[in-house]
């Protein structure tokens, strides 16, 4: 899941500059869970946004920002009110305001910061597990995440800089490798941990990524 | 080429001595070559720290040059905290044109350990990784498998270890990788328990690797606390902090306690050396050394 947070307020008003007619869009996926984008979030931002003079002409919780022939077809439902608004507020995460944006021939400003990849532990409670390196290694690591948890994404073990088990560029985080030794060791794989992982390769991660698996080969 | 002095000595089961400086954190570099001038005939090797926690001061490299034009052989100590791939082949490159052979290769300390918190770090090759990436250069070729015009580079590189690690099987493990990719010896952080050296010598012995074992002489009982707090792989026994505290002469006391240490895991044969880190007292090394009965 995609974990995002509200940006404050004032930020948004301010990001509206002089624009009068704005509609709101939500996302009834990762950002309702994170109850930053879903139904209740998406009336509290109205509210907030009336009472500074604006005019919010439409609201529409879309089914999943992100996947634009599905947004696009919700969208077409708002079709007379884009038309007449100045500014979109999307209420997504970074992908979809900008699948909205693609979608519209409108300003679309963005009413969260996208956070990261991550799980919810609990409600209102969520964590970082997952930095979608492009090339996992869980299976060598007892399903515990190196380049996410090691402060310093390191894939060939520790750096001996822990103390206590504690991480040293932050006291409160776990060394995730003696973790991943430890339960390696409940596995009895510990010798996965022998062998030197090879020196990886960025060339592919280094820039924007896609898949296009209906390009004929 | 000259070959490594540090290496004849490992070869030779002679016990070996190894002393650290710092680069400063200015321009003058007149005080630590004092300092390496003083020591040099008495050492293997001079390490040269890397931006020792992570702090800002003039490059490894370039002391390590200054001390290669005066004959005095350094160890280039390499993190890859700073450096991605190419920079780090081009520093070793760079070294090998200078006559550097000593190679030690570290992960490096945290950006937010130093003096400028708030730099990008890098890590994109740790210990192990820059360990194949000389072992690569030696071979005559790149990182990117491009060729490299001869000579080729010729390094004896090393790596450090922690014998006080918690879990220390886990520090074993890493050890055996750092060896199976080129490290022919190992600095350790500072140990003070005799104990521990003799655990650590029998846990290693079937690694047939060379071991120096990090000596940091004791400044003050407050320094001891304060390392047992906050220095991974740092536990300082009680009964020397009570030595310190008792002291009328705290500096001297520390000078005794490494010199003893030194003296002891001379006799005992239970390491290949010893690698003496006398962070910002430099200058007591040459004290050190006389006390453990290694000078003339």
């Amino acid at each position: 899941m995609v974990i995002t947070k509200n940006k404050d307020y004032n930020e948004i008003l301010k990001s509206l500059g002089n624009n009068k007619n704005i509609i709101i869009l939500g996302c009834s996926e990762c950002a309702s869970v994170c109850k930053t984008g879903g139904e209740d979030q998406v009336v509290d931002l109205k509210k907030y946004l009336e009472t500074n003079n604006k005019n919010v002409q439409n609201t529409k919780v879309l089914s999943t920002s992100c996947n634009f022939l599905l947004s696009k077809k919700e969208l077409k439902e708002l079709k007379d009110d884009l038309t007449n608004c100045d500014v979109v507020i999307s209420m997504s995460c970074g992908n979809g305001v900008q699948t909205v944006s693609d979608i519209l021939n409108q300003q679309v400003v963005p009413a969260n910061d996208t956070l990261f990849v991550g799980e919810k532990i609990r409600s209102g409670i969520f964590e970082e597990n997952c930095r979608t390196c492009g090339e996992c290694l869980l299976g060598r690591t007892a399903a515990i995440c190196p380049v996410t948890r090691c402060a310093k994404g390191l894939l060939n073990g520790p750096c001996g800089g822990a103390k206590y088990g504690k991480c040293e560029v932050n006291e409160e985080n776990d060394c995730a490798w003696i973790e991943i030794y430890n339960r390696l060791l409940e596995l009895d794989k510990v010798e996965l941990l022998e062998e030197v992982y090879p020196i990886r390769s960025y060339s592919e991660s280094s820039s924007k990524r896609s898949i296009n698996n209906r390009r004929k080969k | 080429m000259i070959n490594s002095k540090l290496e004849t000595a490992l070869n030779n089961n002679k016990f070996a001595i190894t002393a650290e400086l710092a680069p400063p954190k200015g321009t003058d570099f007149s005080r630590i070559l004092g300092i390496a001038q003083e020591l040099f005939q008495y050492v293997d090797a001079v390490n040269v720290t890397d931006f020792q926690s992570a702090s800002v001061k003039a490059t490894s490299l370039a002391l390590c040059i200054e001390l290669a034009n005066r004959g005095i052989q350094p160890v280039l100590q390499i993190t890859g905290r700073d450096r991605n791939r190419i920079a780090i082949q081009g520093e070793l490159l760079s070294a090998a044109h200078f006559g550097i052979q000593n190679i030690l290769c570290l992960t490096g300390d945290h950006p937010t350990s130093g003096d400028n918190p708030e730099a990008k770090p890098v890590f994109e090759l740790d210990a192990i990784g820059i360990l194949k990436t000389a072992e690569t250069l030696m071979k005559g070729i790149d990182l990117g498998r491009n060729e490299l015009s001869p000579p080729f580079p010729q390094f004896y590189c090393g790596a450090v270890t922690s014998p006080e690690y918690s879990p220390i099987e886990l520090e074993l493990i890493q050890m055996k990788k750092k060896i199976k990719m080129g490290a022919k010896f190992f600095q350790t952080q500072g140990v003070f328990d005799i104990k521990t050296v003799e655990d650590f010598s029998n846990q290693t012995k079937d690694m047939n690797t060379n071991i120096l074992i990090g000596i940091i002489p004791l400044k003050s009982p407050g320094m001891a606390r304060f390392m047992n707090r906050k220095v991974p792989g740092i536990e300082v026994p009680d009964n020397l902090i009570h030595l310190l505290e008792k002291s009328s002469n705290k500096t001297e006391e520390g000078i005794k306690i490494a010199a003893d240490f030194i003296m002891e895991l001379k006799d005992r044969k239970i390491c290949n050396g010893v690698h003496i880190m006398a962070i910002g007292a430099e200058d007591n090394v040459l004290k050190i050394l006389d006390k453990a009965g290694l000078i003339g």
